[in-house]
């Protein structure tokens, strides 16, 4: 294999990971403050077609990552009234989001169906996109392959470093204690929401703008589900949370990549494979149930109604 | 008028009595007869089953007043699609469109449950009195990107994503090299079958792999535009599928295998207006106007050529694509020089032809 082959082998790996990684990034900020919202895949696809139609609309892509951010944080705010406010069970209601982000981004996307929109376009960096292997691997992407880095590294600092960090685990861990602490459970529990809903949608933009760019009713192709588990088999670790998302990319492509060499694996087991072994690998590296139980948000899930 | 007695009332009653049948059965004649069509996919798939809603339209606005029609789409190729056939039948459809493969035993089983129901059934194989089936020659249009390719690929080798092993798809894969090969006897074709036929991220996957491998012209058997918009951002041609894709890829597509089905269905229809439907089996290509390709582009003049007259000779029958020696990929003959593969043995297809690298599984 030439060092050609293998840049573009990993360039392929990373473009099928990001879109998992958004989502689960955002996913995870949302359970680690104690809401556990199955709407994800929907989510994604109302990001989907948001930003296809702003950026057919304007003409540019840019704008439609901001329109699908700003149309994930609003469907992500449906579920926080009716789980948050009105207190509706978080399961059902993120599912009721996952099959209506399903028809509803269908329905408006209707129109959009065999047309093109512009793309998003790489972003060189200045000599560095240069370097070999490097340079086409880490600074020759679009934006949002460096934001999800960034963004990983972020998460993972203001989990662990800052003191906003730590009042979201509380929060999360334990709302009742947070509450008496005299921090508002529901205004923090809708802001999590909200940045869970905005990276779903940006996920849900990086498909129909860049990794396929179109508009198709299906387009998401249970991306949205498959982030969800990634979050729970990384036990909510962010850099584990990359891992998972690459290591599933990388078998997505590499299977398909090893039938094109000739090598005879049923199509069948190339679709089940990535799922089967990111869950092999992430099972192994989570094992320690005790780290999981650690890592876990206590109140994942739970109804939370302030008494005072 | 006489003045209404008890006695001529009765009269009165028995008479319209009588004459109501009359009366709803020319009602009835002059009702639109209600056709339905069953999808796999949405109708915004802009592939097989945006096509297929093509030609049902095509069909309604010929058929204008005569006919209603509608639609079910993304039917799963399973046990539910039974009650989908089952409530267009009984909801008073007179001829029912089954437009995927994967439909054909629960057809059969409605089929038989609604005799005086007709129904058809893309792409599969199994007959009834009352269900018929149909499908395209698209292995013809293959060989026709195939000749172009061989014509424009500079290191010979072709990529193709597929979706799954069935006959269709063997047909495709051998014709589209048999086509590379007329021009270029050393042509070679890789393929990866991503088991889907509709989902853009694996499809445009798939063809960055092949791309990675060597291959510098590419043709997909799968619904999405996603191979078309990949190769373009690597910069080689590529085919389109089932539609014409150029706005996807203005500068890439050559051309596309385009599925017309709005003559089939308009003349299907009218024979059962007309009580003449029976159950046939039909496989058309060119010369039927079922199968067309999207205009040549991106192509040097020459080429060009050569593509519309191998359009004329398959269209013409002079070119019948599988006619022998042809050699497997372990170069055995399969089929003696001389002799064309029947459609039996063609509707079966699953060798595949020298020059084809992977195997099917």
């Amino acid at each position: 294999m030439t060092l050609f082959f293998v840049t573009s082998f990993i360039v392929s790996i990373m473009a099928a990971s990001t879109p998992l990684l958004l989502a689960a990034a955002g996913e995870l900020i949302v359970e680690k403050s104690g809401v556990l919202n199955l709407g994800v895949e929907g989510m994604m696809l109302i990001g989907a077609i948001a930003g296809f139609a702003t950026a057919h609309a304007t003409g540019n892509a840019y704008a439609g990552i901001i329109a699908a951010a700003m149309a994930g944080i609003a469907i992500s705010l449906i579920f926080a009234v009716l789980t948050l406010s009105l207190l509706a069970n978080q399961i059902a209601t993120g599912l009721a989001l996952t099959i209506f982000g399903h028809g509803f981004a269908a329905l408006l996307g209707a129109g959009y169906v065999g047309i093109a929109a512009p793309t998003l376009g790489k972003l060189a960096i200045p000599l560095l996109a240069s370097i070999p292997v490097l340079g086409p691997v880490f600074f020759n992407q679009n934006i949002l392959i460096y934001a999800s880095f960034a963004i990983v590294i972020f998460i993972s600092w203001f989990l662990r470093k800052t003191h906003a960090g730590l009042i979201l685990r509380a929060v999360g861990d334990s709302h009742d204690a947070a509450h008496a602490m005299g921090y508002s459970v529901i205004a923090i529990r809708y802001a999590a929401t909200a940045f869970g809903g905005a990276m779903a949608g940006i996920a849900g933009a990086y498909l129909s703008l860049y990794y396929s760019p179109l508009w198709s009713q299906d387009l998401a192709a249970g991306r949205g589900w498959i982030a969800l588990a990634l979050v729970v088999f990384s036990a909510w670790r962010p850099f584990w949370l990359l891992a998972g998302a690459y290591l599933f990319g990388g078998i997505t492509f590499l299977s398909l990549y090893l039938q094109g060499l000739g090598v005879p694996i049923p199509s069948p087991l190339i679709s089940a494979l990535p799922y089967v072994g990111t869950i092999i690998v992430l099972v192994l590296i989570s094992r320690d149930s005790r780290r999981i139980r650690l890592n876990q948000p206590a109140c994942l899930g739970k109804y939370f109604h302030a008494v005072t | 008028m006489a003045p209404i007695k008890r006695r001529n009332f009765t009269a009165l009653l028995g008479a319209s009595a009588l004459a109501a049948p009359g009366i709803m059965r020319a009602a009835r004649a002059a009702a639109p007869v209600k056709i339905g069509f069953v999808y796999l996919g949405p109708v915004g798939d802009f592939g097989w089953t945006y096509q297929h809603d093509i030609g049902r339209k095509q069909a309604q606005a010929a058929l204008n007043g005569l006919i209603t029609t509608t639609y079910v789409e993304n039917v799963p190729e399973a046990p539910e699609c039974q009650a989908v056939f089952e409530n267009l039948a009984a909801s008073g459809c007179k001829l029912i469109f089954g437009t995927s493969f994967g439909y054909m035993n629960y057809m059969l089983k409605v089929a038989a449950k609604y005799p005086d129901v007709k129904f058809e059934h893309c792409t599969g194989y199994k007959r009834a009195p009352n269900l018929a089936t149909y499908d395209i020659r698209f292995y013809q249009g293959r060989y026709v990107q195939g000749v172009i390719a061989g014509k424009l690929s500079k290191v010979g080798l072709a990529g193709y994503v597929a979706s799954v092993p069935v006959p269709e798809v063997v047909q495709g894969m051998d014709a589209f090299l048999l086509g590379m090969q007329s021009v270029n006897p050393k042509a070679r074709l890789k393929f990866i079958m991503i088991d889907s036929w509709y989902d853009p991220g694996k499809e445009g996957d798939a063809a960055k792999a092949l791309i990675d491998q060597g291959c510098d012209i590419l043709t997909q058997h799968t619904d999405s535009p996603a191979p078309l918009q990949t190769a373009a951002s690597h910069g080689i041609k590529a085919f389109g599928e089932a539609t014409d894709m150029i706005s996807f890829a203005p500068k890439t597509q050559l051309t596309a295998c385009v599925n017309e089905w709005g003559g089939y269905y308009t003349d299907r229809i009218k024979l059962l207006l007309a009580d003449k439907w029976t159950s046939i089996d039909t496989w058309g290509g060119f010369d039927t106007g079922m199968l067309k390709m999207a205009p040549f582009r991106n192509m040097p003049n020459s080429v060009e050529k050569l593509a519309s007259l191998t359009v004329t000779s398959i269209s013409s029958g002079k070119n019948q694509i599988f006619t022998g020696p042809l050699t497997d990929q372990s170069g055995k003959i399969f089929l003696a020089a001389g002799q064309t593969m029947d459609d039996g043995t063609l509707s079966g297809l699953q060798t595949l032809v020298s020059g084809v690298e992977g195997q099917l599984t």
